[in-house]
């Protein structure tokens, strides 16, 4: 019925806080296909992982669905009851989240916790169980399995929590891994182990991946499809090339342009940002950007633009964008 | 060459106590460990290393917030390791990695930049105080309101802009910035970069600048030094540790850098370290990498490679840098 895994279509969700409503996710399109790495990058607050969490059911408290539909492997997922949901969580759908020093349990052993899952979902026993958490420790690269399941998480290293939590994620060969930053609480040569691995076992399993995180140097040799967000809004998507080389919004090309890039062999001076994030108790009337976009207009301030396609896979929200085709339909002297 | 050192150290070393199992056994944490350096004036250096390399520890012995197990400390020529600090204090400054948690919540911002003047009695009179928190907040692009605000209704970036007006406010000649970056955003983090190198051109000032991120360091310092597990493992101008790195540690580390650039990432062979940073209380023998390298061999357990120049101001403590390619 639906050509893709996971469809979001116009969805809004907020955050009824005693301070007002803070419209977290506003009017938000998403798709991901079968067996693809979409990225999602954007700064804290932008929404990305309140989209990711929101697809799994896992909106936290305050906040609230308030419009659009959300379709993944064929459930309709905004319809869908609690008692539902948790058949699809962890079977069909799973996440890794950020810090795998608080996201494991600290009073089960590795082996209870990934345990669980199996027996959860699946049919097996107890002892099937054991030799399936062992099986996926090796796969995800865990030497000595037997010890380790014996082990606590306060034993292991942070490299070594992660790996867990993406055994446990993987337990019932998911079509979809939700990455929430997987790696921002870890070193960098830990972080390229962990991202090599989320890879080989993407290749292995053939599950589609949502990579959420803040650095495009993560994204960039990794995915397929990057959709940028800011200010609870998809403001371009495209193909990893496209988004790279030939970015059209004014977020995503100032986003380029202020990080240091090592490659570059003389000193330059970094183009900044200038402003800073939305207050998303009081966003903007028009576009979330306008206010620390180079280019603003007038008309930015008042209304939010709509999406102009660019390709088959690339399209952008800017009313720079809108001009252009106007001007060259030679509407120009109006 | 002499003559232009601001700060110096020499065989420093920080070595802090820790529980131990056993009864009247003493254990410590070497998180720093016989490391030396100097920072000429107006020059920036680098310091990069994973966590729990002693970055931190290193920047925070220099400026004796912590009392240095060994070693000495020299600056502008005169060694400071166990003088009074108090007029060092005046030139020597540090801004701290967490906006949240260095300002102190209770104090208005005003006053936590004026905290300093007052210390050294720097103004003659409130006037004269108002006048310099004004000029230090548009220092650092905050204007004259925000004096009276408190820290909690600044946004990271700037909360940030306040820890270095705070550092600004006794005119230092030498700044240690101890991660100033990675707790803010990505857009911020170039206005604040670029900040740091504003101030440094107009003040003449000299930074020791700390972070995990290597292509930051790279963008901001004339050289940098390589930490791992309390050494020093390389040290060099920052373009010759970027391309012609000769420490099998830097080269892995900057391998495992994301490049922000779809075709380069894609193209280049990553070197993927195994395994995890040994702990500190019991480093391995000899080369403290040796655990992780993929060049050891039995001369690394055995012996702690030196120190040594491999070409013109170019260090590095390898026993097989001819083999490293």
């Amino acid at each position: 019925m639906n050509e893709y895994l996971v469809d979001i279509q116009n969805e809004r969700l907020s955050f009824f806080t005693p301070a007002g409503e803070v419209k977290a996710l506003n009017d938000v399109s998403l798709y991901v296909r079968e067996g693809e790495v979409l990225g999602i990058v954007g700064e804290s607050g932008s929404g990305k992982s309140v989209t990711a969490y929101s697809l799994m059911g896992l909106t936290p408290h305050p906040g609230r669905l308030v419009g659009g539909d959300l379709y993944f492997n064929g459930h309709h997922i905004n319809r869908m009851s609690e008692r539902e949901m948790r058949k699809i969580r962890g079977n069909e759908v799973s996440i890794i989240f950020q810090d795998p020093m608080t996201s494991l349990n600290p009073v089960y052993t590795i082996g209870n916790q990934i345990r669980e899952v199996i027996l959860l979902h699946t049919d097996k026993n107890k002892r099937q169980a054991n030799e399936r958490a062992r099986e996926l420790l090796r796969l995800v690269g865990i030497n000595e399995p037997d010890k380790r399941l014996k082990q606590y998480p306060h034993e292991l290293s942070g490299g070594m929590r992660q790996r867990v939590m993406i055994a446990i994620a993987l337990a019932c060969e998911p079509k979809l891994l939700i990455a929430d930053e997987p790696t921002t609480a870890l070193d960098v040569t830990i972080q390229a182990q962990i991202l090599e691995l989320m890879m080989d076992l993407k290749k292995q399993l053939g599950m589609a991946i949502i990579l959420i995180t803040h650095d495009l140097g993560v994204v960039a040799g990794r995915c397929d499809r990057i959709a940028v967000m800011y200010g609870g809004k998809v403001v371009e998507c495209g193909t990893t090339d496209e988004i790279f080389y030939h970015p059209a919004h004014e977020y995503t090309k100032g986003l380029l342009l202020s990080v240091p890039n090592m490659n570059d062999r003389e000193r330059k001076r970094l183009v900044p940002i200038e402003g800073s994030p939305v207050d998303m108790l009081n966003p903007p009337a028009g576009c979330p950007f306008a206010p620390r976009c180079r280019s603003c207009m007038k008309i930015c301030l008042g209304a939010m633009p709509d999406y102009t396609p660019l390709s088959d896979d690339h399209y952008s929200a800017c009313w720079l964008l809108d001009k252009a085709k106007f001007e060259s339909r030679g509407g120009a002297q109006a | 060459m002499t003559e232009n050192k601001l700060v110096e150290v020499q065989h420093l070393k920080q070595h802090f106590p820790v529980k131990s199992d056993k009864l009247f056994e003493k254990k410590v944490v070497k998180a720093v460990d016989d490391i030396s350096f100097y920072i000429d004036k107006g020059e920036t250096l680098g310091l990069v290393g994973e966590s729990g390399c002693g970055k931190t520890t290193a920047g925070r012995t220099l400026l004796r917030l912590y009392e240095p197990t060994a070693g000495r400390i020299i600056y502008d020529g005169k060694d400071i390791t166990h003088v009074n600090m108090l007029p060092y204090r005046r030139k020597m400054q540090i801004v701290f990695q967490d906006p949240y948690a260095s300002l102190d919540p209770r104090m208005t911002v005003g006053d936590i930049v004026g905290e300093a003047i007052d210390i050294h009695h720097l103004a003659a009179n409130a006037k004269e105080r108002r006048d310099r928190i004004v000029e230090l907040l548009s220092l650092v692009g905050l204007n004259t309101e925000h004096a009276n605000r408190y820290p909690h209704e600044f946004s990271g970036g700037q909360r940030q802009r306040v820890g270095i007006a705070r550092a600004l406010a006794v005119n230092p000649e030498f700044i240690v910035c101890d991660e100033p970056i990675s707790a803010l955003d990505v857009s911020i983090q170039a206005q604040v970069i670029n900040m740091f190198e504003e101030l440094q051109e107009r003040m003449g000032l000299t930074y020791l600048f700390i972070a995990h991120n290597l292509s930051v360091v790279k963008h901001i310092s004339n050289r940098i030094g390589v930490m791992y597990l309390g050494k020093l493992v390389e040290l060099a101008d920052s373009y010759e540790v970027t391309f012609h790195s000769v420490h099998p540690y830097t080269r892995s580390l900057i391998s495992a850098i994301p490049v922000a650039d779809p075709e380069i990432s894609r193209s280049t062979r990553r070197i993927v370290l195994q395994g995890d940073v040994p702990s500190p209380v019991n480093p391995p023998s000899g080369c403290r990498f040796r655990t992780r390298c993929p060049y050891a061999d039995a001369l690394c357990a055995e012996k702690e490679p030196e120190f040594l120049e491999v070409s013109s101001g170019h260090f590095a403590a390898c026993h097989h840098l001819d083999r490293v390619k």
